[in-house]
């Protein structure tokens, strides 16, 4: 199978002439995911952060179900999100629908429960170590939640990038609410499918190549960066 | 910079008028843990002034009794009560009662009360950041501006003899550093009663040496001591007042000279000559 020789070549040549389609798809596919995990950051490490810290009713419940909802399927999380912003949904009337900022909607709405999930391991286990200090200390509650937060920050940017590389993989959800529309709405993944779909399996591996060395890189970036900050503070 | 040389002096510091929440009183304080009672009945009054020693063998129950004192265990029975008197300004937490304990509703000391009190753990929990940084939390936790909190944290890292140290992360330092760093942070909110637990259980004697002179400088600042240990000579080098625990019971408390000389029960005395307690 010369497809893949192929697909590396294809993939070679689109970034190295700078194909100005590949980098608007390439450019809407950061944006979108790097957005969406920002939000989803802003909402579940505080999320995540409070269910370790704090006794309140149906905290079991929140945790099981942030737990269960690490791996809900996009394509679910996407058919929500296009009947919510569908013109007779709830949220019709904002007219999001076949547009990025749904796409960050639903690409959000995934990644939450990735990262509260895994900043309440993160926090509980750092947590069980300054819970005598913080008390000590008089830190109150809230206080004591954002120092937990900032002092786990090295090991919680891996659950940011865990929901990093699970919303810029996923292709169920921006499919249905984005419409993989030329030029408006198509990201590397919905490209994919439907470069795969035309027959150009190609064009498809080499989009698939582009998209795993983009994810790799920024992997790789920030986990240098949390090295090098975690070796300071041993 | 100049210390506060008795309690007037600090309260005016910290903006709190004349209030203080010492003397501390323990009144029949049970504790029980797995179906096991660790602390028997145990009555004692803390007064301002000289520095206290807990002293007793492993597992007499020294670091309960000041987790109790300090509010990070609540006792099974019985009450832990600071007395301070209110000059109408100082208790701000509003759970408390004039003159006698001031308690949230989960029955911990309010706020304000645990705010005039710290501690030193045997083993330093310092946070992930620089030594200076560390020291200047319990100030920004308090509300104070981050410049002037750093400026009152760099001072206090200089009279631990941390100056040079003030930009390294507290997790990299010696053990010695790590404690007097934890002492400094204890000292930067001045507080009226500080609680050490084995504070140099871990260290060389040079180490134990520098944390002792510190804890001698926090007491002639106008703090009151409350440390644990099963070091005798230490117990000797700093005691002022000594409570001899014994298998989860106050048996002996008495002035350190007489203590030394003649203690007064047979536990203490086998204790004082060295001998293992059983």
């Amino acid at each position: 199978m010369d497809d893949f020789g192929h697909a590396f070549a294809l993939a070679f040549e689109l970034i190295v002439r700078l194909d100005a389609d590949l980098l608007e798809i390439v450019g809407l596919s950061l944006q979108v995911s790097l957005t969406a995990v920002g939000l989803a950051a802003l909402i579940g490490l505080p999320l995540g952060a409070a269910v370790a810290l704090f006794r309140f009713p149906g905290r079991v419940a929140v945790a099981a179900l942030l737990n269960a909802f690490m791996g809900l399927p996009p394509v679910v999380v996407g058919l929500i999100v296009y009947l919510a912003l569908s013109r007779a949904g709830p949220l019709g009337v904002l007219g999001l629908l076949f547009t990025p900022a749904a796409m960050i909607a639903a690409q959000c709405l995934l990644v939450i429960p990735i990262v509260a999930a895994l900043t309440a391991q993160t926090v509980a286990d750092l947590h069980e170590e300054y819970d005598e200090a913080l008390r000590s200390l008089a830190a109150g509650p809230g206080q004591a939640l954002l120092t937990l937060l900032w002092d786990g920050r090295h090991s919680l940017l891996t659950a940011v990038l865990a929901g990093f590389g699970r919303a810029v993989a996923e292709v169920g959800a921006v499919m249905i609410v984005g419409g993989n529309i030329n030029h408006a709405t198509r990201v590397m993944t919905t490209a994919i499918a439907l470069e795969t779909s035309k027959g150009n399996l190609a064009l498809a591996l080499g989009l698939g190549v582009i998209l795993i060395v983009l994810a790799l890189t920024i992997n790789l970036a920030a986990l240098a960066l949390r090295d090098v900050a975690r070796a300071q503070h041993a | 910079m100049p210390e506060p040389r008795n309690v007037t002096a600090r309260d005016r510091a910290s903006g709190l008028g004349g209030a203080t929440i010492l003397p501390l009183e323990l009144e029949g304080v049970v504790f029980e843990a797995g179906g096991q009672t660790l602390i028997h009945a145990l009555s004692a009054r803390f007064n301002a002034g000289p520095r206290t020693i807990v002293l007793g063998p492993n597992g007499a129950g020294k670091s309960l009794l000041l987790r109790l004192c300090h509010g990070l265990l609540r006792p099974s029975r019985g009450r832990v009560i600071w007395h301070g008197r209110q000059d109408g300004h100082g208790q701000q937490d509003g759970h408390g009662h004039p003159g006698g304990e001031r308690l949230d509703r989960a029955g911990q000391p309010g706020r304000e009360t645990r705010r005039r009190q710290a501690m030193v753990f045997q083993r330093p929990v310092l946070l992930r950041r620089s030594a200076l940084a560390n020291v200047a939390y319990p100030l920004a936790l308090r509300g104070m501006a981050r410049a002037e909190a750093r400026a009152r944290a760099a001072e206090a890292l200089a009279r631990a003899g941390l100056d040079g140290l003030a930009g390294r992360p507290a997790r990299v330092l010696s053990g010695g550093e790590q404690q007097r760093l934890a002492l400094a942070r204890a000292w930067v909110t001045e507080p009226e009663i500080l609680f050490l637990d084995e504070p140099t259980a871990s260290l060389d004697p040079a180490a134990t040496r520098a944390v002792e002179e510190l804890v001698l400088q926090i007491h002639a600042a106008g703090t009151k001591i409350v440390m644990t240990t099963h070091d005798l000579g230490q117990a000797r080098r700093l005691a002022e007042e000594v409570l001899f625990l014994h298998q989860g019971r106050l048996i002996e408390r008495s002035p350190a000279a007489a203590f030394f000389a003649a203690p007064r029960t047979p536990e203490a005395a086998t204790f004082i000559k060295g001998e293992l307690v059983i």
